[in-house]
């Protein structure tokens, strides 16, 4: 079958599992606070863990532009599924991808892609975020093995994971380690009382003396940070782009179904203007989003060297417009938009989480006006 | 030459800083010097893979092949006849 059309049946039957196995149970997840394993496994049993990954780590081999439009699909049904992806493909998937050597792809990547064992990404810490260089988690070389000691903090999937993808630092060296969970050495605390992410696991990570064999330095020593966390970073929000989409397709559905439906002062509430601008400026600006998150698929695919920056857009625009008609789908859906018996409610949450991870919306900006500064600049002018 | 002008034009169109008056001379680390920040490293390295068409492995990415027009010239030599 031709590579296209092969995805098409791919993301086809995406859809088809999205709406049997996902949607339906979304608000349930949620409220429970918890992805359930056997969905996890389900998940696994597709590919759909690895959709990126070639076919001999167990992937589907999706290439840029039709892995966003299956993590739309995932993401519209279902944010904790979604969030999923984001983790195990793009963080930690493509990290071991590109920087790990042979044994370390077969060790890690065919059980994470069977949905045998659950990988995390654990950069940020409880007193570094944003300035990401400086993590505080150290290790050092004893023998042959590193010692990792050090709190990681929001960690996706941390509170089930079986290894984690560590970046640590040794006198401002930064490096990446696979670490294994283990009970002495690896503890994990869920974090509640989450506004959106509920059901991702979400914990704190402590490493104490966390023995670590030399064969699971990923890529070379003081790579941790401008490749590892570039890699991983630049595929997760590539990633967070089209979960941004996702939330605002979502959103924009349920507000024209409430709003052909709700009547008042004796009509459907889709007739008054008001309410028509705000279904206008939804479809422009989902629509907007999606087509800055196809470019930026397109450059990804031809590896061109703008697609980071494009990538980077992309991730800014449509995680702020995720909230923007989400918080609009709330509007419309009046007081039933503030009550988990409709969706809005819990898109309204997750779109916010859009707009702090893989780099909060602040940095984003930073980076677009560096690269703005430069690229718009004309000496004639 | 024609290959230090492709990479200089790629360090050039990337370059964080933008203050006029800085020029990149070829022996300059971009790095240390601020000219580019240090996500700018994995940009680099998939710019040279497509660009000269090579496949670059964990041993080749020491920060040190990349900090400088003149070594990524240099590296990209080494490489061509290894
Ligand atoms: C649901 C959820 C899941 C997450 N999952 C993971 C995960 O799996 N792995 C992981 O490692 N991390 C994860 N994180 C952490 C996330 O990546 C960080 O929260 C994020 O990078 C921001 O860091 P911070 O929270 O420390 O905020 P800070 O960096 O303290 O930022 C606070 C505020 O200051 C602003 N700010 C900071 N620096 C600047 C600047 N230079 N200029 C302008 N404004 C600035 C920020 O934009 C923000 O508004 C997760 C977080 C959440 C909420």
């Amino acid at each position: 079958m031709p590579g296209d059309e092969r995805q098409q049946k791919i993301l086809q039957e995406a859809q088809e599992f999205a709406a049997a196995e996902l949607k339906p149970h979304a608000a349930e997840i949620d409220r429970k606070g918890a992805l359930p394993k056997k969905l996890i496994k389900k998940m696994a049993a597709r590919k759909y863990l690895s959709a990126t990954f070639p076919n001999n780590y167990g992937g589907l081999e999706l290439d840029p532009v039709h892995y966003g439009l299956f993590t739309e699909c995932i993401g519209k049904a279902c944010g904790a599924s979604r969030a999923l992806l984001t983790v195990q493909t793009s963080l930690v998937g493509e990290s071991i991808l590109r920087f790990g050597n042979e044994s370390q792809k077969k060790k890690w990547l065919l059980p994470l892609a069977k949905g045998k064992k659950v990988g995390a990404f654990a950069l940020t810490e409880p007193t570094v975020g944003s300035d990401a260089k400086n993590v505080q988690c150290q290790y050092r070389k004893v023998g042959d093995n590193y010692i990792i000691n050090g709190r990681k903090k929001w960690i996706s999937f941390g509170a089930i994971a079986d290894f984690f993808v560590v970046i640590c630092s040794y006198d401002g060296t930064v490096s990446a380690f696979i670490v294994e969970r283990s009970p002495k050495e690896v503890h994990t605390r869920p974090i509640r009382g989450l506004l959106g992410g509920r059901a991702s696991h979400i914990a704190e990570v402590e490493f104490q003396n966390a023995v670590i064999p030399a064969e699971n330095l990923l890529g070379p020593e003081g790579s941790g940070f401008s490749y590892v966390v570039g890699t991983a970073l630049d595929h997760g929000r590539f990633s967070i782009a089209w979960s941004g989409v996702a939330i605002a397709q979502a959103a924009l559905e349920a507000m024209v179904s409430y709003a052909r439906r709700r009547e008042q002062f004796g009509q459907k509430i889709h007739k008054f203007q008001l309410i028509q601008g705000i279904l206008g400026d939804a479809v422009t600006k989902t629509h907007a989003a999606r087509a800055l998150c196809l470019k930026a698929g397109e450059l990804r695919k031809s590896q061109h060297s703008e697609a980071v920056h494009e990538t980077t857009i992309a991730k800014y625009f449509t995680s702020k417009i995720a909230n923007e008609v989400a918080s609009d789908a709330v509007q419309v859906h009046g007081g039933e938009g503030c009550a988990d018996k409709y969706p809005v409610e819990r898109l309204f949450r997750e779109a916010k989480i859009l707009e702090i991870i893989e780099g909060t919306s602040q940095i984003q900006q930073l980076i677009i006006a560096k690269y703005g500064l430069r690229k718009y600049f004309s000496v004639k002018a | 030459m024609e290959q230090n002008n492709r990479i200089r034009a790629f360090i050039e169109a990337n370059m964080a800083a933008i203050d006029e008056e800085i020029t990149l001379n070829d022996s300059d680390n971009i790095f240390e010097n601020g000219f580019v920040d240090s996500m700018f490293a994995m940009q680099l390295v998939a710019f040279i893979e497509n660009e000269f068409a090579i496949q670059l492995s964990n041993e080749d990415l020491d920060l040190r092949n990349f900090n400088s027009v003149e070594n990524v010239v240099k590296f990209l030599d080494n490489k061509k006849n290894s």
